[in-house]
């Protein structure tokens, strides 16, 4: 049966009031029916209608084609984060998968609203991606495609060094959430002072001083910036010389990365939050009891288990259950974690009944990270036969490592934290007082891929235009890597 | 909200970018036979090496993660499984090598571009029409023993619903006259120009696996090339040591034999075989051999070349010899060739000493435009 927009027009009302009744909140949600290529096609741009030229756009668009092909996978529907929200549902979807998504639909849109980690994201990103396209349009045609589309392709490659926490903490004053071009940044702070009092306050004598101070400061000063900036794009942005376009298309993606980012942080709990919902919303009210078995072969295709893989929405959906059934049941707090009896433990109910009004909260205020830290219980573990494991270099493949709890915590937070990827800061911008670039990364236990090292330095050399260099560690042994512009070299750190 | 979506320009980047790299690597490609072995009827799979863009991410062994299932500390995951296992974005370990599809034809286009083939331009002028029966259409009249039963019966059935005449309990259909439908064909005429290529290898003992790779990797090059150039491509196959055969295309590269080496035999049967069922009005012929040059006697070569001036030469558009190394021989025959027959201009020698070569060779044999 062929679901058209007009049945989605008529359902909606209902699914909306179902899912406001159990106290979702989201934006008004606008509902777009579209077949497989489109939604390929909007899926490879991230959601959004229009996007800036790029080739890797065209990438993803054909391995979502080549994959719907070959029946690999399917996209049943897409929702991207704005104010009102729009939810592009699969034309093939029979109407019992359409009621399901659209009430996933409702539950992402009430996550994108009201979490934390979303509060600072644009929500009128749609027209910012146009206008952001329209820009880099204008710049190709002025300075040739092949030229801008080449810059892209150097600064997507560092797009990933940015600070995931930045627009929630202020880590330096002036920042004001957007980054300045390094000569109109104030070099004296003024007191505040009425205009009278001006030349008394801030004396231009004393003011003069302190630049000159200043000024000679940075030129003896060796080590700049003061501390590490973790923000490598930003500080790019305020140091690199940069033409003008160039330091536009690298504020645009900068800005893409940021409004990507709290998706990407809070993959689990967005996807959990959202299944939980459909599956609430749909076995409790939206489902007639002709629809029983196409839902539960949708959802079954939803939450199922891939040996050896971690399913998000799996982990997310049973988290949720697990926290709303403790908090329920008062399985928390001090009196419960020091109960040695596993009896007690087990059939442990307090009837406290303050479970949905927890998952409401933890819904607000957490991101995957501390998700996980907080709410990941070693009986969860052990129910869900959760397990750890890693790459064995004696037998050349991955194997299950373990199954003790502190260690799948770890190694599940490991994965997640910096979503995943190695922490680099800058650390000097004037290496060797030759006005060469020192980055450092973190090194925690993974190792960089030296490929990708080597690549990404070459990309940041045509940023700098000075040397680069990223302090790690390869073989357990300190290491510089060095890019001087012609040719790459390795180098250990002697203790 | 409309929708714009516009993916061409960057879909058609995308694969200019890819047929960018596969034309920086095709030498490597040209003599490493890994992309034959994965090559379906119309399409070629291509490994091409990191077309994503680079960023400082971790590397994959070391890195671990979580997952969820049976199994006791040890079991190793099934292939693959660790690598999607931390589930997280931007977090996939492992995806250095993109499978890239080409049809042949493209893949043959960029072959031409890289090597700067010129078009062949067919042999004579006289066009050769095909023409062709097609069974495409439906009418109203025609012979009984192509009536079309379903049409016709989706026809009385259309009429005797709309009629009335349509009992749901008693379903009876009944054509008459007018509801029977007959499959109609059209004539279809086209300019084909036809070519073929007779392929011959020397399997004698001293041919090594090593020179049949290098003979594959020819073949199939050529065969693309050629294929790309000619829509009606017919391939034969001889194989010689001191008798020449005809096999089919398995046996050819597959088959060993012990004999010596008589090479007229092959030029000999690949005559016959174009006397017999090519003739050069209207075909454009192609006939390569490969050798480690080592024949019998010095008499033989000259009966070869006699062969190849008066016989062969005249009536192909191409005759190509390459000669790979020997392990054991003398490897003269070439240079025989060079010195009595060099000034032909539709024989082309060509020496391909290893793999690496095979590429130049393409070149000597294609780069005429024959």
């Amino acid at each position: 049966m062929v679901v058209t927009q007009e049945d989605i027009l008529a359902i909606q009302p209902e699914i909306e009031e179902y899912a406001r009744e159990y106290g979702l909140d989201f934006f008004p949600v606008i509902f777009e029916l579209v077949d497989y290529d489109t939604m390929n096609r909007l899926a490879a741009y991230g959601g959004f209608p229009v996007r800036y030229p790029h080739w890797r756009f065209g990438m993803e668009y054909d391995q979502l084609s080549k994959g719907y092909r070959y029946g690999l996978q399917k996209i049943y529907e897409m929702v991207i984060n704005t104010n009102p929200c729009y939810a592009y549902l699969q034309e093939a979807n029979g109407l019992v998968d359409q009621k399901l998504v659209m009430a996933h639909v409702y539950a992402h849109c009430d996550f994108f609203k009201n979490n934390f980690y979303f509060s600072h994201t644009n929500r009128k990103m749609i027209d910012e991606m146009a206008n952001h396209a329209a820009r880099i349009r204008r710049y190709m045609d002025l300075y040739g495609v092949d030229t801008v589309e080449n810059f892209i392709d150097t600064c997507l490659s560092l797009e990933n060094l940015i600070d995931y926490h930045s627009p929630y903490i202020k880590r330096r004053s002036n920042q004001n959430g957007k980054p300045q071009p390094a000569s109109q940044r104030p070099v004296v702070k003024k007191l505040r002072s009425k205009k009278y009092m001006e030349k008394y306050i801030n004396p231009p004598e004393f003011i003069e001083m302190q630049i000159k101070e200043y000024e000679k400061k940075m030129k003896t000063q060796k080590k700049y910036p003061p501390s590490p900036e973790r923000d490598v794009l930003l500080f790019l942005m305020e140091n690199a010389p940069l033409e003008n376009w160039q330091y536009d298309v690298l504020g645009i993606i900068r800005e893409e990365a940021y409004y990507f980012a709290p998706q990407a942080m809070t993959k689990i709990m967005n996807e959990g939050w959202a299944t939980y919902w459909h599956s609430t919303i749909m076995t409790e009210k939206a489902l007639h009891p002709s629809e029983v078995i196409d839902y539960a072969e949708h959802h079954s295709g939803t939450v199922a288990n891939h040996p050896g893989r971690l399913n998000p929405y799996r982990i997310g959906v049973m988290l949720f259950k697990d926290i709303e059934d403790r908090w329920n049941k008062g399985k928390f707090g001090k009196d419960y974690e020091e109960c040695d009896d596993l009896r007690e433990k087990k059939n442990w109910d307090k009837k406290l009944g303050l479970g949905r009004q927890k998952i409401f909260e933890v819904r607000k205020l957490y991101n995957d990270v501390t998700f996980i830290d907080t709410f990941l219980t070693e009986d969860f573990c052990r129910e869900h036969k959760l397990f750890s494991f890693a790459y064995n270099r004696e037998t050349k493949r991955y194997e299950i490592e373990s199954r003790e709890f502190k260690k799948i915590k770890q190694r599940l937070l490991q994965s997640l934290t910096n979503l995943g990827q190695p922490v680099i800061l800058v650390m000097d911008a004037n290496y060797g007082n030759r006005g060469e670039l020192y980055l450092k990364h973190q090194f925690e236990s993974v190792e960089l891929d030296l490929g990708y090292a080597t690549d990404t330095l070459q990309n940041l050399f045509t940023i700098w235009k000075r040397p680069v260099h990223i302090e790690t560690v390869l073989e357990e042994k300190g290491t510089i890597l060095t890019f001087d512009g012609q040719d790459f070299k390795k180098q250990t750190i002697e203790d | 909200m409309s929708m714009i979506l516009n993916m061409e320009n960057d879909y058609q980047r995308f694969q200019k970018i890819i047929k960018g790299k596969i034309k920086e690597n095709l030498r490597k490609y040209i003599s490493n036979g890994e992309m034959i072995g994965r090559k379906g009827k119309d399409l070629v799979s291509i490994p091409l090496p990191q077309v994503d863009i680079p960023k400082f991410r971790f590397g994959n062994n070391g890195q671990g993660g979580v997952g969820q299932g049976e199994g006791e500390p040890g079991t190793p995951l099934g292939p693959g499984e660790g690598e999607e296992g931390a589930g997280q974005a931007g977090n996939e370990p492992g995806q250095h090598i993109r499978e890239v599809e080409l049809t042949l034809e493209e893949l043959a286009e960029i072959l031409g571009e890289e090597l700067e083939l010129p078009n062949i331009e067919p042999k004579g002028k006289k066009e050769i029409v095909a023409t062709k029966d097609r069974y495409s259409g439906i009418s109203r009249v025609g012979p009984e023993s192509l009536r079309h039963f379903k049409r016709t019966f989706r026809e009385a059935l259309k009429r005797q619903v709309i009629s009335g005449q349509f009992d749901i309990d008693k379903p009876k259909i009944v054509p008459i006259r007018d509801d029977f439908r007959y499959r109609s064909w059209k004539t279809i005429t086209h300019p084909e120009s036809n070519a073929v290529i007779i392929y011959m290898m020397d399997v004698s003992g001293s041919m090594w696996d090593e020179q049949k790779e290098i003979v594959r990797l020819e073949t199939f090059w050529i065969d693309t090339w050629l294929r790309y150039q000619y829509k009606g491509l017919v391939t034969r196959y001889i194989i010689h040591d001191a008798q020449a055969q005809e096999v089919d295309r398995e046996t050819f590269f597959t088959v060993r034999e012990n004999g010596g080496t008589v090479i007229s035999s092959a030029y000999e049967l690949c005559n016959q075989i174009i006397e017999s069922d090519y003739s050069p009005e209207e075909w454009n012929i192609y006939a390569f051999h490969f050798s480690d040059g080592d024949n019998w006697s010095r008499e033989d070569n000259k009966h070869c070349a006699e062969l190849l001036q008066s016989e062969i030469l005249p009536k192909v558009n191409l005759f190509g010899y390459g000669q790979v190394d020997s392990t054991y021989g003398s490897g003269e025959f070439i240079d025989f060739l060079d010195e009595h027959l060099g000034d032909q201009e539709n024989l082309i020698l060509s020496y391909i000493p290893d793999k690496d070569a095979i590429y130049d060779s393409i070149k000597d044999f294609l780069g005429k435009g024959k």
